[in-house]
């Protein structure tokens, strides 16, 4: 009979010892891992940016009240647009809207997700085939064609815009929340959670969900990511509110005046490398905890013949 | 079907004053399986008819593929029976509809698992299951109540200071100590029966010598009683007063322990016996031939699984299926040879 | 010089909690045809040392010390290339569970041929001749070359990787707990068998495993492990019958006897050492029955023992 034996034979021993318990244990693990560290620092700079722009600059970002298209100088760190606007205020104040977006779509999709996902996975049987089919087709529906669609109908706005992008984000991570459940669902913690007699969504909620943390953060992490990208790509092609003061619109304008062809580059540039840096961040704190998440740090248990069903 | 005691697992007839804790009769579960259409059935037990009474330790032994756990979900309500009856107290658990009957019943047979690693919720302390059953089962405690009692079943299991051992992440604690925690997140129930299935099987050696001692010492101590399921037949004589053994879904052999293990009737039995490594022992000739194929439990046909790898299997054997006769006081068996009827 | 001489080998993890020694100085040595049990709980490093010895460590273990010499070549110091030249042909593996280590989605013809060829230039229906015979060797009809993995039962996928291992029959089989993974009677078919093909092909065989009992019919020496050490070494009945380690009687003693009077047993208390920060002196000590003052503060050597060596303060020699 297979007893359980770890692979490293004294790593269930030593692993004890740096398992994390909860709430203290996120911030070891992002201090712990030297990309995450990146990560976390890059996204608080943002967010300080985004609460306090007027740390970071005087001007206003929408007056219009410089010479225009002027190239890098003390007084305007980044020139100015064709407009006459400050381009540094302009990236520094958009920086709210693209956090907020990416937060909220973010937040939104993972919800969403986590809810379809793990209902799907624990309910089995018709629940489970009716979800699926619904995470499924979700899956395929193409952003771009979709808003350009709801664009033909709805002004678009703010909110438009975060519902596309949390009607089209959240299915991905659905499918990985139901496998994840799936593999929990037989756990005998939860067939002992049952037979106790508690109730179903108990179960789900209390037992199922405090196991996946790490992976409901990821998935967090991702749909922002996703949510930040996709938003400046519909931005930029003119399907957001031209209105609003973010680094998509900032891009778009950009486009419409061709920077580029006429040597505006800082305007083209700027926007992307924020787009760019905070995509980033979101990434490089996935890496944390990917590391936890991942089956392959801990001691390898090997199981016994009782796996297998029916016996 | 009735079942006289003479030709059930029972062994002894029920005290006329009170039915035993628990009996079955005629319990059965098949499984659907097979690819698209279902069309197999895995029959996973037959016709399992047995009772067990108050204090006692009852082993049922077996393989894999013997449907001995099979019988633990079943007891414990996993899974419904396909056919047959279970009765609690004299009660058919079938009958039982309101929710508080169902958790009462639940709550009198709760179950210990075989695997220490997931059997406790990682996400929480220790404590968790057993104040969440408190909670549930034991209306009578407040908060300050259901911790004493929490105390108190660790105690009673051996984990001390009850206290600090409470506050403790499952994976702060060995294989050892978490299946102790199950044993007290069982009697914070003040359950009637333990059904522990395979508790001790996957700790170490040295470790599982304790976990039976306290089985036996919660059977004085709290009242219990415990349907051990194991494969070990010298753990199953260890702890248990009677042993029934298991295979292909059948209970073809069952009676005090002892008497079973020093006269084995049942071929199985008699080469389950002399497999189990013994280093006091000469090697057996029957146990090194018999290569240990699982059993066919899938769509099987009449006639005693057993046959074939039997050595004593006769024409008779191809076509009924034997039931179990006593052959000796408390001691019945399921072979058309050994265990003829009528004798 | 023996088939197989492992002197002084030590395996380290790294860790986040600083350096695990999981195998401690440990020697060991093989006759050809010899039958070595080493036995141990979990923990004990047993497992380390086979891959250890097979050179099948991946980081972050490491060997930290010591060397594996077999038939004369040091193989910590070999190449890979040289190494693979050795391996299959000379000495070759088993593991834990076949399900593990068969390819689930190739047949097991040809998994045989990818080991072959792995090797050595050899045409196909040669290697088909080959592996029909290893397969009738261990009692599997050869038509299953064209069957997959999950298609054969416990034992008889176990069997085709003993058979497997003996392709090219080599001087020494290594053996991760071969049967843990299969009901008690497949057990004793399996071990019955391995013992015939030793019998008959003559190879070593190094056998882990934690069940002392099942290797007590088959092994001729018998090494005990604990926290890493070896702590008995001996011939596999004086073992049995006088244990000379408190640890090794206390494993012994902790297996009820299907046969015999009924007594109560009491197991070792206690949990084994944390690798990461092991006890001063004997790692035993804590759970010691006989402990004396001075065992926690002198670390036992391998000591004669009777006709066993034994890593105990009982037998240093001096006065108590």
């Amino acid at each position: 009979m297979s007893i359980v034996t770890s692979q490293v034979d004294a790593g269930t021993a030593a692993a004890g010892l740096t398992t994390r318990r909860r709430g203290l244990g996120f911030i070891r693990i992002l201090l712990s891992n030297g990309k995450a560290t990146v990560g976390a620092v890059l996204l608080l700079i943002f967010c300080f940016v985004a609460a306090f722009p007027g740390v970071f600059t005087d001007d206003d970002p929408r007056a219009d009240a410089y010479d225009r298209s002027m190239g890098l100088s003390s007084h305007h760190l980044l020139g100015t647009t064709a407009y006459g606007q400050d381009l540094w205020a302009q990236v520094i104040y958009g920086t709210r809207q693209s956090l907020v977006i990416a937060a909220v779509a973010g937040a939104l999709a993972t919800a969403i997700s986590v809810i379809v996902g793990v209902a799907a996975g624990y309910l089995a049987g018709v629940a489970d085939n009716v979800l699926s089919l619904l995470i499924d087709v979700f899956l395929v529906i193409p952003t771009f064609p979709l808003i350009i669609v709801i664009a033909a109908y709805k002004k678009s706005s703010l909110t438009v815009l975060i519902a596309v992008l949390v009607l089209t984000g959240w299915s991905y991570g659905a499918r990985q929340m139901r496998v994840q459940t799936m593999s929990l669902r037989n756990r005998d913690f939860l067939q002992a959670a049952r037979a106790r007699g508690e109730r179903r969504l108990y179960v789900i909620v209390v037992e199922v969900l405090p196991t996946m943390t790490s992976l409901i953060v990821a998935q967090f992490l991702g749909a922002a990511l996703y949510s930040v990208l996709a938003a400046a790509g519909l931005q930029f092609i003119g399907l957001g509110d031209p209105n609003a003061l973010s680094w998509g619109t900032i891009l778009y304008f950009a486009e419409n005046n061709e920077a580029l062809q006429t040597n505006q580059y800082a305007w083209a540039v700027a926007p992307g490398v924020c787009i760019a840096l905070l995509g980033a961040a979101f990434a490089l704190l996935n890496y944390a905890f990917d590391e936890v998440s991942n089956p392959a740090l801990r001691p390898v248990r090997r199981r016994g013949r009782r796996g297998v069903a029916g016996s | 079907m009735t079942s006289t005691p003479a030709t059930d697992a029972a062994g002894a007839a029920a005290p006329a004053d009170s039915a035993p804790l628990l009996r079955t009769e005629g319990l059965t579960r098949h499984f659907r399986i097979g690819g698209l259409g279902r069309r197999h059935l895995l029959h996973a037990v037959d016709d399992a008819n047995f009772a067990i009474g108050r204090q006692e330790i009852v082993a049922l032994a077996g393989e894999s593929g013997s449907g001995k756990s099979t019988i633990a979900r079943l007891l414990a309500g996993v899974h419904p029976p396909t056919s047959g009856e279970i009765y609690y107290k004299g009660r058919p658990v079938s009958r039982m509809r309101s929710r508080k009957e169902v958790l009462a019943y639940r709550g009198a047979m709760p179950m210990v698992f075989q695997d220490p690693f997931s059997s406790l919720n990682p996400a929480f302390r220790v404590s968790h299951g057993v104040l969440r059953a408190l909670k549930l089962h034991r209306t009578d405690l407040d908060a300050a109540g259901r911790r004493a009692e929490a105390r108190r079943v660790f105690e009673a299991v051996g984990l001390t200071p009850a206290e600090t051992v409470l506050d403790r992440f499952p994976y702060e604690l060995s294989g050892g100590q978490r299946q102790r925690v199950g044993f007290a997140q069982a009697i914070a129930y003040r359950p009637d029966l333990i059904i522990a299935d395979e508790p001790v099987s996957m700790l170490d050696v040295s470790i599982r010598v304790g976990l039976l001692n306290l089985m036996s010492r919660l059977r004085e101590t709290e009242g219990v009683s415990v349907l051990y399921i194991t494969h070990d037949l010298a753990s199953a004589r260890y702890v248990a007063d009677r042993l029934m053994i298991m295979y292909a879904g059948y209970i073809v052999e069952s009676g005090p322990s002892e008497d079973v293990l020093a006269e084995p009737k049942h071929p199985y039995t008699q080469l389950l016996l002399s497999a189990v490594p013994d280093p006091r022992a000469p090697l057996s000739e029957q146990a090194t031939a018999d290569r240990g194929e699982p059993p066919r439990v899938v769509d099987p046909t009449p006639g005693c699984r057993f046959r074939f790898r039997c050595p004593l299997a006769e024409a008779v054997c191809e076509t009924v299926t034997p039931a179990l006769n006593p052959v000796a006081p408390d001691h019945v068996a399921a072979c058309h040879v050994t265990a003829p009827a009528g004798r | 010089m023996a088939l197989l001489e492992v002197d002084d080998l030590s395996v380290s993890y790294a860790t986040s909690s600083g350096e695990v020694v999981a195998v401690d100085h440990v020697d060991l040595h093989v006759e050809p045809n010899e039958f070595v049990g080493v036995v141990g709980e979990s923990g004990c490093g047993k497992s380390t040392l086979l891959f250890g010895i097979a050179q099948l460590l991946s980081s972050p273990a490491r060997i930290t010390g010591g060397s594996v010499r077999f038939k004369g070549r040091d193989l910590v110091s070999l190449s890979s290339r040289e190494l693979r030249a050795q391996r299959w042909r000379d000495f070759s593996v088993v593991m834990q569970s076949a399900m593990n280590a068969l390819n689930p989605v190739k047949s097991i013809g040809a998994q045989f041929i990818d080991a072959v060829k792995a090797h050595e230039q050899m045409p196909k229906a040669r290697i088909r001749e080959r592996s029909a015979e290893m397969l009738r060797l261990v009692g599997i009809d050869p038509v299953h070359l064209k069957s997959y993995p999950h298609q054969l039962s416990g034992g008889m996928r176990q069997r085709a990787m003993i058979a497997m291992a003996l392709l090219f029959t080599p001087d020494l089989v290594i053996m991760d707990e071969p049967t843990s993974a299969l009901d008690v009677v497949a057990q004793r078919s399996l071990m019955a068998q391995i013992s015939e093909l030793q019998d008959a092909l003559g190879f070593a065989v190094v056998f882990v495993t934690h069940d002392m009992s099942l290797v007590s019919h088959y092994s001729d020496r018998l090494v005990v492990m604990y926290a890493g050490q070896t702590v008995e070494v001996g011939d596999t009945r004086d073992v049995f019958d006088s244990p000379q380690h408190p640890y090794s009687q206390g494993l012994l003693d902790a297996f009820p006897s299907i046969r015999g009077p009924k007594t109560t047993l009491t197991g070792i208390p206690g949990a084994p050492p944390d690798l990461a920060l092991p006890p001063p002196g004997c790692r035993f000590a804590p759970r010691c029955p006989m402990v004396m003052d001075k065992c926690h503060t002198i670390e036992p050597e391998l000591y004669r023992a009777g006709s066993a060596l034994a890593r105990c303060l009982l037998y240093d020699g001096e006065a108590k």
